[in-house]
């Protein structure tokens, strides 16, 4: 009779659980509709609208077609600014993660110092430090460079520390034990147990960092960003469409391309 | 002595070694182009870095608002939370319903597969050209920004559920054909409630990338909130105080929002 009883008892309060938290998200997605004023039936007649645009661009005409060699220029740079600072970044946040990580940190001060650092380059978005370095290095690709390499190695520092952390523990612990100096643990033990990941983990940053670096162009007016908004503003829409299809073309190589190396190194 | 060829060579080199070698040796060759090649237009960058560490020293310590009071400072920030709280029920709404199409347990692979060539399209596409791409539409906006950011959150979103559906494993599903539950049954009795947990901390870890989009859509698509004064403060008023307090603003919120995340994290592997 009890179990019966508890039974039902459970299922009454998952009930109100369940009520309860449909409650919040109503009273929340109000909240947000009015303080966004946002307009749900505008939301529903935007995606008619927008699927349109894109099947009436997807083709490029001849005045996108002589845009291309433009179009093309800029999104080699943005490639390149992208791959720069995702290898920088790299090599200076494996360093981090080797004196921030539990397993081969030198001191724990060393540690938490390292944690802080990568914690305030990962909070505060790219958008935001894009807007920073604004004030000092001006339009310039070296102001998306700089944004984007920060981004990443907060990003990359506390991955790796995590890589370091799973792979490589009690291969250290071993040559610990055997009185190995540091340079030569890491070297031996770390390092190439923890390569293919970095690798990995290197290749998802540059594609990442190709989306943001469209972001970060518009703000900074650099590489392929500003150049779909140069056309987008003066409603050349054919190019901006031409700018977009590009960019999708090259995101979905450099993925492909990763995941066929991620498949051979992993 | 022990020159390079006495020494003993401990690895042979592998299909996957050669191809790790490889990719860092592409990926540092083109960096090393890279710096020769972009093009910086002669700026000089000795007094550029002088003046960004003395912005870094003036933002950090001296944060001021001049163009807004703090009252106005939390309502943008709570704009900025709004569209980025939209996004995430939109993306997980649409999500949670496809996301059992696209697991691979409870679906067919042909309609598997086709979810995720949707998916890697979506994907491909940066989140502002979406949001400028239906700005087109519906003007900019509050509309556009959280329709466009949605895109992202929505493929992001279907590949942590269909996977943590996936995890449920084959068995149960097996179990409960078997024993006569069809398919809406096992789905919405058995799969959802199962991986609750899981979908709750994706969705929240999604809500923390969306904070961050809000805030760029806000200074780059017109779509308001903490990220339109931050572009005022640096771009229109070249003021270095005030984007150090919207700075700090904006940390404060993402770091308490990624502690959120980890203890969510934390408590799910206490359940599981």
């Amino acid at each position: 009779m009890t179990s019966i009883i508890e039974v039902r008892r459970m299922f009454r309060r998952r009930e109100a659980i369940a009520l309860a938290s449909f409650a919040l998200l109503a009273v929340l997605t109000l909240g947000s509709s009015i303080i966004t004023s946002f307009d749900w039936p505008s939301c529903l007649r935007s995606f008619p609208k927008a699927f349109s645009w894109l099947a009436a661009n997807f083709i490029p005409n001849g005045k996108a077609l002589a845009n291309a060699p433009k179009i093309l220029a800029r999104l080699a740079e943005t490639v390149l600014v992208s791959v720069m600072a995702t290898v920088v970044a790299a090599a200076l946040a494996f360093l981090m993660a080797l004196l921030g990580s539990k397993t081969t940190r030198p001191h724990p001060v060393a540690s938490g110092l390292v944690r802080l650092v990568a914690s305030l380059c990962r909070n505060i978005p790219v958008v935001a430090w894009a807007m920073i370095f604004l004030l000092s290095f001006g339009q310039n690709v070296l102001t998306g460079l700089l944004a984007l390499f920060i981004g990443t190695f907060g990003f990359l520092t506390r991955a790796f520390m995590e890589t370091v952390d799973e792979s490589a523990e009690s291969s250290v612990e071993a040559l610990w034990a055997s009185g190995a100096p540091w340079a030569a643990t890491v070297m031996q033990a770390v390092v190439p147990s923890v390569m293919p990941q970095v690798a990995s983990w290197m290749l998802y940053m540059v594609e990442t960092n190709i989306r943001d670096a469209t972001l970060v162009g518009i703000l900074t007016g650099t590489g392929i960003g500003f150049l779909f908004d140069l056309y987008y503003k003066s409603l050349n829409f054919s190019s901006a469409a031409f700018v977009v299809i590009c960019i999708v073309a090259v995101v979905i190589l450099i993925e492909a391309g990763s995941n066929a190396l991620r498949r051979v190194i992993l | 002595m022990t020159t390079g060829r006495d020494r003993i060579r401990l690895r042979k080199p592998t299909a996957s070694s050669v191809a790790l070698d490889l990719t860092f040796l592409a990926l540092v060759g083109l960096s090393v182009f890279g710096f020769f090649a972009i093009d910086t237009k002669g700026l000089k960058t000795g007094p550029a870095a002088a003046k960004l560490l003395s912005d870094l020293v003036k933002m950090f310590a001296h944060p001021v608002a001049k163009h807004f009071s703090l009252a106005e400072a939390i309502w943008a920030m709570l704009l900025t939370l709004g569209l980025a709280f939209l996004t995430t029920l939109l993306g997980a709404f649409l999500a949670i319903i496809l996301s059992s199409f696209a697991a691979k347990n409870l679906s067919k692979p042909a309609v598997s597969n086709a979810l995720k060539l949707l998916v890697a399209f979506v994907r491909a596409v940066p989140t502002i050209l979406w949001v400028l791409i239906f700005a087109i539409g519906a003007g900019l906006g509050s509309v556009a920004a959280v329709v466009g950011m949605t895109f992202h959150s929505f493929a992001y979103l279907l590949k942590a559920y269909s996977e943590s559906f996936e995890e449920v494993g084959g068995d149960v599903v097996e179990a409960l054909k078997a024993s006569g539950a069809n398919w809406t049954q096992i789905v919405c009795q058995a799969v959802v409630p199962s991986s609750m947990s899981y979908i709750v901390s994706w969705t929240f870890m999604r809500f923390e990338i969306n904070f961050a989009n809000a805030v760029a859509m806000g200074a780059a698509a017109g779509a308001g909130g903490i990220g339109y004064e931050l572009f005022m403060a640096s771009g229109f008023y070249f003021n270095i105080g005030e984007v150090g307090f919207i700075t700090y603003l904006i940390l404060f919120v993402a770091i308490l929002l990624e502690l959120g995340a980890m203890r969510l994290k934390a408590r799910q592997h206490v359940q599981r």
